[in-house]
């Protein structure tokens, strides 16, 4: 029976480390596959395409800033900053080197990671609120010098065009050719975010969340893993702000502001903090609310005001059912979608039995 | 103009910005000093202040008193309300709980305001003179200075508070540890909520000094984050800090903008507090006033 937990025999140690021990775990990574990569992208019409796309990219920026907040426990307001610190780095190699796609996303990656390890020295000596300052005062700094250095931001408007990616002599260019890019760097991220915390260097990262003091007792060289935390999460940050670019074909600055920080710490809270599947759930969460509410405004809100006023009051609206949203899940379920889910799985495993 | 009138005029209005973020700064830090909460919604507090001001003022047609009396009274009732609702809840939790929980305020109130009160930017007429004094090279427009002094008297009037009133006392046993308050008879959860409706009152003033500077409209915000410059430099359970972290910001970023502005085209204003926050989070973190106590690695 492929669904059962029990009577799994693991004979090896590597059947044991596996990723998915279990059976029904391996049907359904593989169910989810097929699904992904051969019905969706066929059967979905083009605009639904292009939210799952921008979905995909919001899940790499997610598993990024959940590594830092969710899984090492410092907090970042910067992260935006971080993703507009790849997408300039990529766009003016792109433009300026005629650098191909392949060499400018890591590049984008690696430079961002560089700045967020440097915004995150001061999590050496501070943490808490005073890291949550010093990294909003990083996001404003760098965006204010992305805005003011020509050489960055490229002058009028602080925006650059950046051609297609291409795959040999093949142009990139569609939605559905989009989607199949986008959707391997969502897998490689997830991949590597369930690795990496299985590893050595994903341990440190929880031991320091769960009590700094005791891990660094027990050999967890703090210092260091605090920045390779920084560093790792940056470098997410760095390529979804790379995708950004060229899913958008144009660098701009307005894409990577203070918002798009809290947008994405909103996606770990209300996904759950310190899970993949939290992100992947927080980053389709936020990303579908603002195109869900004018929808739902323009289905019903005619009913109470003229479609005027509707159209005035979606940008509000999202913003107070975005904060609201933030704060309920904090009082009511500070563990997220992720939490709701395994309750729901929870109560499947043991049916017909309460316990 | 010569160069040290320049600078003198740079200095001044630095001194008196300075202030008026001071003022501001102060509800941060009665927050915090009492319930070791953390604001982020500041500024939104002011801009929801202006908001109420300006249309009681200006829709209604009602007199300056009604209006600031509705002012207050709003904002009492909202630092009320959001103790009970969103802040008490989260007692004992982690700080990027709390930290999360009033960014998402922020957004609320950021959106709550114009969608209440319309978008388009609201005159707020106080009945003060536009004409600035001119003392020699200095050149003080009059609603700053009134935002200044009303800073000092809020510094005056909650420094003889903490020192000296039973409540004030009561307010920094809790402050020092809620454990024990609570076992020698203080009420915890109502000093709480006496914080947050002291915070609303600052606001209100804020909202009212900075709203009628600039107008209201959802930009009022913005004003608060100059408040992380100010308390980090001043310190954050600090009242004279406050005072003193805002000065300093006033006239960083005054003299900044007037030296540097001309070579980066503009903004250097908002761009000079941040980097002197990042080198005082480096150097005293704690702020020049603040408690030493601090959480450190």
């Amino acid at each position: 029976m492929i669904h059962r937990e029990c009577g799994v025999l693991k004979t090896t140690y590597a059947a044991d480390m596996a990723l998915y021990p279990l059976p029904i775990a391996r049907w359904t990574v593989a169910g989810l596959a097929v699904l992904f990569g051969l019905v969706l992208p066929f059967a979905l019409h083009e605009y639904y395409l292009s939210i799952v796309n921008l979905i995909a990219i919001a899940v790499v920026g997610a598993l990024g800033l959940n590594i830092l907040v969710g899984w090492t426990g410092q907090i970042s307001i910067g992260h935006g900053a971080f993703m507009s610190v790849g997408a300039y780095t990529a766009a003016n190699f792109a433009v300026r080197l005629d650098f191909p796609f392949w060499l400018a996303l890591p590049l984008g990656g690696l430079m961002a990671a560089l700045v967020g390890a440097v915004v995150g020295i001061p999590s050496l000596r501070i943490k808490g609120l005073y890291l949550a300052i010093a990294t909003l005062a990083g996001q404003l700094i760098i965006e204010w010098t992305i805005n003011h250095v020509t050489f960055i931001s490229g002058g009028v408007q602080a925006s650059i065009e950046v051609p297609r990616p291409t795959l040999g002599s093949f142009v990139i260019a569609s939605q559905l050719e989009m989607y199949f890019l986008l959707m391997t760097f969502v897998v490689i991220a997830i991949v590597a975010t369930l690795n990496l915390m299985r590893s050595r260097v994903g341990r440190a990262f929880i031991a320091i969340r769960d009590h700094d003091i005791a891990a660094e007792l027990t050999g967890v060289n703090i210092f260091r893993y605090k920045l390779v935390a920084f560093a790792v999460s940056s470098f997410y940050a760095g390529v979804t702000g790379v995708l950004y670019t060229y899913y958008l074909g144009i660098a701009n600055y307005e894409q990577f502001q203070i918002v798009t920080s809290i947008d994405y710490l909103a996606m770990i809270i209300i996904g759950g903090l310190g899970s993949v599947l939290g992100s992947i759930f927080g980053a389709i969460f936020v990303t579908l609310l603002p195109i869900l509410i004018p929808y739902a405004m323009e289905a019903f809100g005619g009913l109470f005001m003229s479609q005027a006023a509707v159209r005035n009051t979606i940008p509000n609206l999202r913003l107070i059912l975005f904060g609201s949203l933030i704060i309920i899940f904090l009082v009511v379920e500070p563990e997220g979608l992720n939490r709701l889910w395994r309750n729901i799985r929870n109560y499947f495993r043991f049916w017909p039995f309460a316990y | 103009m010569l160069d040290w009138q320049f600078f003198v005029l740079l200095m001044s209005n630095g001194v008196l910005i300075g202030l008026m973020y001071s003022l501001i700064a102060l509800g941060f830090v009665l927050v915090y000093k009492a319930t070791d909460a953390i604001n982020f919604a500041q500024g939104e507090f002011v801009m929801i202040a202006g908001f109420v001001v300006a249309v009681t003022l200006g829709a209604y047609g009602a007199p300056l008193p009604a209006a600031v009396a509705a002012g207050l009274a709003a904002m009492i009732g909202l630092g009320f309300g959001l103790e009970r609702v969103v802040l008490r809840p989260l007692i004992g939790r982690p700080i990027i709980a709390v930290v999360m929980a009033t960014i998402g305020l922020a957004a609320v109130l950021r959106g709550l305001g114009p969608l209440t009160w319309g978008a388009e930017t609201k005159p707020l007429p106080l009945p003060i003179p536009d004409e600035p004094f001119i003392l020699g090279p200095l050149f003080i427009p009059p609603i700053q200075l009134l935002g200044a002094v009303v800073a000092l008297l809020f510094l005056a009037v909650f420094g003889w508070f903490f020192l000296k009133s039973r409540k004030g006392v009561a307010m920094r046993a809790i402050a020092d540890s809620q454990q024990v308050a609570m076992a020698m008879g203080i009420n915890v959860e109502r000093y709480f909520a006496l914080a947050w409706a002291m915070t609303g009152v600052v606001s209100a003033l804020g909202g009212m000094v900075w709203g009628n500077l600039l107008g209201v409209d959802v930009h009022l915000s913005l004003v608060g984050l100059k408040v992380f410059p100010v308390v980090i430099l001043g310190g954050l359970d600090s009242i004279l800090g406050a005072i003193v972290g805002g000065l300093i910001v006033g006239i960083v970023e005054n003299v900044a903008a007037g030296y540097i502005d001309p070579y980066v085209g503009g903004g250097t204003k908002d761009f000079a507090p941040y980097v002197l926050m990042i080198l005082a989070l480096m150097i005293r973190p704690y702020g020049i006033f603040g408690k030493k106590i601090i959480e450190r690695v």
